[in-house]
């Protein structure tokens, strides 16, 4: 191999706006990297990672970006050195797609939605490697069978909207390929995507990668993703890069302390190993919630006269909750997890079932905190409006008594008194979170749902949440229905766990049993797909299994349910062909 | 008075108020009798003067004096337009918030309804109207306020059906708040900006319509003074007396740019995507 | 298919209501049935007369039953007699359309030939001298009304250049397609100018959102260069608002065509509608208010089979 790498970063500075030089989001970045090398960009939101991916092919001037100093130097295919910052235009046009190609994070918009996938793929043929016609055709068919699309002569008439999201990312890889890039940038890659399709990303990128010997610059906020894939992590915060290093050196020594603060504050799964230990399920104690042959059905395809089918969103799901206890619901997009949350709270209507709070202490026992904590508040009322409308709306006078509670409730989540007066965009995406818990707890609710409550957070800022709920459990006696996709996550804050596939419960029980000695196949695919920084020397295995269609045809049933016990409150869906 | 700053920084916004001001500022004069001379009194003496010290804007075939009737042409312009768009904001804005609300059969019904109004192109709804009720300023506010509801609706149940699906109305539900305080607080409140500007560009289109209608010979009727009105009777003086169709025509485009300048300001200061979000 | 399978339901149903809005319009005319349909001769008729005139129309009987015999009248092309013309509706619209349709299509032509490529100009160069430029204009255009606009040509035409446009006749497309054109350009120009400023500040701002989507970016990460990034990858996106207003706007080309006809005399439908009005020709009015609403309507449904086509999404079910 050459002495000069395939890239190398001095001291690089971008900056925004009508003055850059005085709106730096990247103040100063430097690293190489050689050939077929892959290295982690990490960092949290604002970081300016995704600025520093971007400018490397300088894609970042659409964006209005500048370079207001440093350097970049591209060892090109010839062997001649190029000076990015400087090129010219046309030079970069070159050095897009044929030296670097790139993959983004929103495989749903990153692909033009009016031209079919094989005419995009077709292009970046033509444009770097002059294939036309025919041969471009069967080039792009080959690229598509190569990340694994199946049946791909006849994708390739299909648009962008007729495929999933973990499909769409494979399309965007296979552009990416279509030049043999020397360099891949991939950007978030699979932060849109569900965990088991991250998975299968990740095992596609690394396996093309040990095929076609390219360099990757692999941006994330995960820390744990990464570790199995990179050979060097570079950790940035605030535009700076504050440490970088060899994968293993980095993760097992970090030396910087927002590395390691990155390293602690990321929940790391460690299947069943860092389960609570506390409030452990009392046998005599009556549930406050009980959901029994919960079944939600929504017509589609509505023909003239009568629906052709339904989407069995939710299928015959049953559970009980204890005062004090936390249930996690996990789940991947669509498998219906949300959908028993909003059937709870009456905001869609079941299509069976029962759904019987306990004998709470107020009218209204169960409340419920949303996952986007922008859409969630009104952005035209004021804090104290926000949290008086519980209270309105039960009949209560806006009086000292209530105005009492508000005050109370914020010092309890942790906010200013003054904050009353404010609107809900002075805020920070945690700090309206937290709003958004005092709302759900004006009423003194029994039980709180959060549906994704912590999951548009960054990850130190989602810790501290998490503490924060766990706090506020013990203190007002809650119990929680805690909705997410987020292995980690749910570790942390369930006592009991229900595993949610295709509309239908597949295992519940006690969290330290599901998460440690998971039963079920899909459980098992799940806990498997789950990143993390101890189990990085796992080969990530090709696996593309879809999710089924859950569209039925009218009038279709489902057989009933058989369950096996697994052992002391863990309980598995008997599969249909074990 | 935050906003009002607001629009004024905005360049455009700038120059679109100060004409609405001052338009609402010669109206006042001219409903309160301060013109120069008197708009509908006839100096056959005067007839077809160009503009001079005495008449600024010249006279008309009937020595009638030109800014004059302008001013009080303008004033009947921002009457009829105001008038009738605030009939059609008001009707369609509770139009289309019940149809986004209530939802499937009656916002088929209302918006069917809204449908047909908008198969007609909107001079010839108007047209039609003013041939059942015969001429007149006020037939001219009802026909552009009918004109305009099914466009109020529309503006109103798009943005009315995505707030509906957020989340914060959501939220209320599982308070178990009333709708008339969901309707009032969560919805109608966040639908003020975009029906702002609506507003802005409806009053624009309105004051173009009612000089059309009175440029036909439909809107107000003489000799009541209107810019439509005097554009028309110009026609067949312009090579004598190009004064009396430049002025009002000027009165005319001016009054529209100005508030279609506003519109697009307050389109730029009201966008969602440029109000400040902490990310 | 789902979408057009709807727009094909709801077609006919407001076809209906505009049927019934127009029927019901006409019964609401102050005065008798016969006043209305007569005009002022209808006082001349002694009570026998009218009595006689009313079960020969059938207005003695019940108001559904007179508009079901009016609606199938529709179908065979019956629109009622012209009182002024003494001549069928049908006919009489049917000699005035050609004007207007002509002018509505040509300055549907000029407006979306000038409008789009100044608003795609404007966009790549945003915040530029020609963007500012463009921008101005296009404000400017869309505040000058067509009568303003109309009287300047008129205006400048005959005093300063001494050239006096023909007016108060057509040569049809038919006899003599130049003639016909020449008479209809400044007409067009008129009518089509609001029009191309709307199309300009539409394309312009659609321009501007695309260019700023995901997946220009991802053709640009491929290397596409800057003239394929914006014809074959923004272009068609942004198209998509500017086919929405043209099919709106062609509603208003057909209402406007009333005052630019009225301007330049020209024997057109706008004309002849205002016509009628003065002249209380209600029938003509009826018939000529119905007519173009449901071109409109016709039009609407092609603007919305245009726009399926260029939105696969739409096309292919799944919004």
């Amino acid at each position: 191999m050459t002495a000069s790498p395939l890239l190398r970063v001095r001291d690089l500075r971008v900056g925004f706006g009508r003055q850059p030089a005085a709106n730096e989001v990247l103040k100063g970045v430097s690293f190489e990297l050689a050939a077929g090398e892959t290295l982690a960009v990490v960092g949290e939101s604002g970081s300016g990672k995704s600025v520093m991916a971007l400018s490397v092919n300088r894609l970042v001037d659409f964006g209005g970006g500048r370079i207001t100093g440093g350097g970049i130097e591209l060892c090109r295919r010839d062997g001649s050195i190029l000076d990015v910052t400087g090129a010219t235009e046309h030079d970069l046009r070159h050095v897009r797609g044929r030296d670097i190609g790139m993959i983004f994070q929103e495989p749903m918009t990153s692909l033009n939605p009016v031209h079919t996938i094989g005419r995009q793929i077709e292009e970046a043929f033509r444009l770097n490697r002059g294939i036309t016609g025919g041969a471009a055709r069967a080039a792009a068919r080959e690229v598509l069978e190569r990340v694994r699309i199946p049946d791909a002569k006849t994708r390739l008439d299909y648009f962008p909207h007729q495929l999933s999201g973990g499909m769409r990312q494979r399309v965007m890889i296979a552009m990416a390929l279509a030049s043999s890039p020397r360099l891949l940038i991939a950007d978030e890659p699979t932060t849109a995507l569900d965990v088991t399709v991250q998975a299968q990303i990740m095992a596609l990128l690394a396996e093309l990668r040990a095929e076609t010997g390219m360099a990757m610059i692999f941006i994330t906020h995960d820390i744990g993703l990464v570790a199995g894939i990179a050979d060097r992590i570079l950790v940035m915060q605030a535009g700076l890069a504050v440490e970088q290093g060899e994968t293993t050196r980095l993760l097992d020594h970090p030396e910087h302390d927002y590395t390691r603060h990155l390293l602690k504050a990321v929940p790391h799964f460690s299947a069943g190993q860092a389960t609570r230990k506390d409030g452990k399920r009392d046998g005599a104690a009556l549930p406050i919630v009980k959901v029994e042959g919960l079944v939600v059905r929504f017509p589609v395809g509505t023909g003239l006269f009568r629906p052709k089918g339904a989407v069995h969103a939710v299928d015959g799901v049953g559970f009980d909750l204890l005062p004090g206890e936390t249930l996690a619901i996990v789940g991947e997009s669509g498998s219906g997890k949300s959908t028993i949350a909003r059937a709870i709270l009456g905001l869609i209507e079941k299509t069976r079932g029962r759904v019987t709070a306990g004998a709470g202490h107020t009218r209204r026992p169960i409340q419920m905190v949303f996952q986007d904590p922008f859409a969630s508040l009104n952005p035209r009322l004021d804090v104290e409006s926000l949290l008086a409308e519980p209270a309105v709306a039960n009949r209560q006078r806006r009086d000292a008594g209530v105005r009492d509670r508000m005050r109370l409730l914020l010092d309890r989540v942790g906010l200013p008194q003054d904050a009353l007066s404010r609107y809900p965009h002075q805020f920070s995406g945690g700090q309206r979170q937290r709003l958004c818990i005092a709302r759900a707890l004006m009423l003194n609710p029994d039980v709180v749902v959060l549906d994704e409550a912590v999951s548009a957070l960054d990850v130190s800022v989602q810790a501290r949440v998490l503490e924060l709920l766990i706090d506020l459990q013990r203190e007002f006696g809650l119990a929680y229905l805690f909705i997410s996709h987020d292995m980690a996550v749910v570790e942390r804050i369930s006592h009991r766990v229900a595993v949610m596939y295709a509309g239908e419960i597949v295992e519940i029980g006690d969290a330290a049993a599901v998460l440690s000695s998971p039963q079920h196949s899909y459980t098992r695919r799940l806990i498997a797909a789950v990143p993390s920084v101890d189990r990085r020397h796992r080969h990530f295995a090709v696996d593309a299994t879809q999710v089924p269609s859950l569209v039925r045809p009218a009038g279709y049933e489902p057989a009933a349910a058989r369950w096996r016990e697994a052992g002391n409150d863990h309980r598995v869906r008997l599969e249909a062909d074990a | 008075m935050r906003f009002l700053q607001a629009l004024f920084r905005h360049p455009s916004g700038r120059i679109g108020a100060s004409i609405i001001a001052i338009y609402l500022g010669v109206a006042l004069l001219g409903a309160l009798g301060l013109t120069p001379h008197n708009a509908l009194k006839q100096f056959p003496i005067d007839r077809l003067k160009p503009p001079s010290l005495l008449y600024l804007m010249g006279t008309d075939l009937l020595g009638r004096d030109t800014l004059s009737r302008l001013m009080l042409g303008i004033g009947q312009s921002l009457v009829v337009a105001f008038g009738s768009v605030a009939i059609a904001t008001v009707a369609g804005t509770v139009i289309g918030l019940l149809a986004a609300w209530w939802g499937s059969l009656w916002d088929g019904v209302l918006m069917r309804l809204m449908d047909v109004l908008l198969a007609f192109p909107a001079i010839l709804l108007a047209l039609l109207i003013i041939a059942i009720v015969g001429p007149g300023p006020f037939t001219s506010v009802t026909a552009i306020a009918i004109v305009y509801t099914p466009i109020f609706a529309r503006v109103v149940r798009g943005p009315a059906l995505s707030l509906k699906r957020r989340e914060f109305v959501d939220a209320a539900r599982t308070f178990g708040s009333s709708q008339a305080y969901i309707l009032t607080r969560h919805l109608l409140l966040n639908l003020i900006a975009p029906l702002t500007v609506q507003v802005t560009l409806a009053l624009a289109w309105a004051l173009l319509t009612e000089a059309g209608l009175s440029f036909l010979g439909l809107g107000t009727q003489p000799p009541a003074p209107s810019l439509g009105l005097m554009l028309s009777e110009s026609r067949n003086l312009m090579q004598h007396a190009p004064w009396l169709m430049l002025f009002p025509g000027l009165a005319i485009m001016l009054g529209i740019l100005g508030f279609n300048l506003t519109g697009d300001a307050l389109r730029d200061i009201l966008d969602p995507r440029m109000q400040g979000r902490p990310a | 298919m789902n979408y057009v399978a709807q727009r094909l339901l709801t077609f006919p149903l407001i076809l209906l209501g505009v049927s019934v809005l127009v029927f019901v319009s006409i019964r609401l005319i102050p005065g008798d049935a016969i006043t209305a349909m007569l005009g002022t001769e209808a006082g001349l008729l002694t009570s026998e007369q009218r009595a006689v005139l009313a079960r020969y129309f059938g207005i003695d009987q019940p108001i559904w039953s007179q508009y079901l015999t009016w609606f199938g009248g529709l179908f065979q092309g019956d629109l009622g007699i012209s009182v002024t013309f003494g001549r069928p509706v049908l006919s009489v619209i049917l000699d005035h359309f050609p004007l207007t349709l002509e002018l509505a299509l040509l300055s549907m032509l000029i407006a979306l030939s000038a409008g789009v490529p100044l608003g795609v100009l404007a966009a790549t160069r945003n915040e530029r001298t020609s963007d500012l430029v463009v921008r101005v204009l296009a404000m400017l255009g869309q505040s000058t009304p067509s009568f303003v606009l109309g009287l300047l040509i008129i205006y400048f035409l005959s005093v300063v250049f001494g050239v006096v446009p023909t007016m108060g006749t057509f040569t049809p497309l038919t006899v003599d397609p130049l003639a016909s054109l020449g008479q209809l350009v400044f007409p067009a120009i008129t009518l089509g100018f609001a029009f191309a400023a709307s199309v300009t500040r539409i394309s312009r701002s659609a321009m501007l959102d695309v260019l700023g989507d995901d997946y220009i970016r991802t053709a640009r990460s491929k290397g596409a260069s800057a003239r394929s990034v914006v014809w074959t990858h923004a272009l068609p996106n942004a198209l998509i608002p500017v086919v929405t207003l043209s099919g709106v706007e062609f509603g208003y080309l057909l209402g406007g065509a009333v005052i630019v006809e009225q301007i330049f005399a020209l024997p057109g439908l706008g004309r002849l509608v205002l016509n009628a009005i003065t002249q209380r020709d209600y029938a003509l009015v009826q018939g000529s208010v119905l007519f173009v609403a449901f071109n409109f309507l016709v039009v609407n449904l092609l603007v919305d089979l245009i726009y399926v086509a260029l939105d696969p999404r739409i096309r292919l079910g799944k919004r």
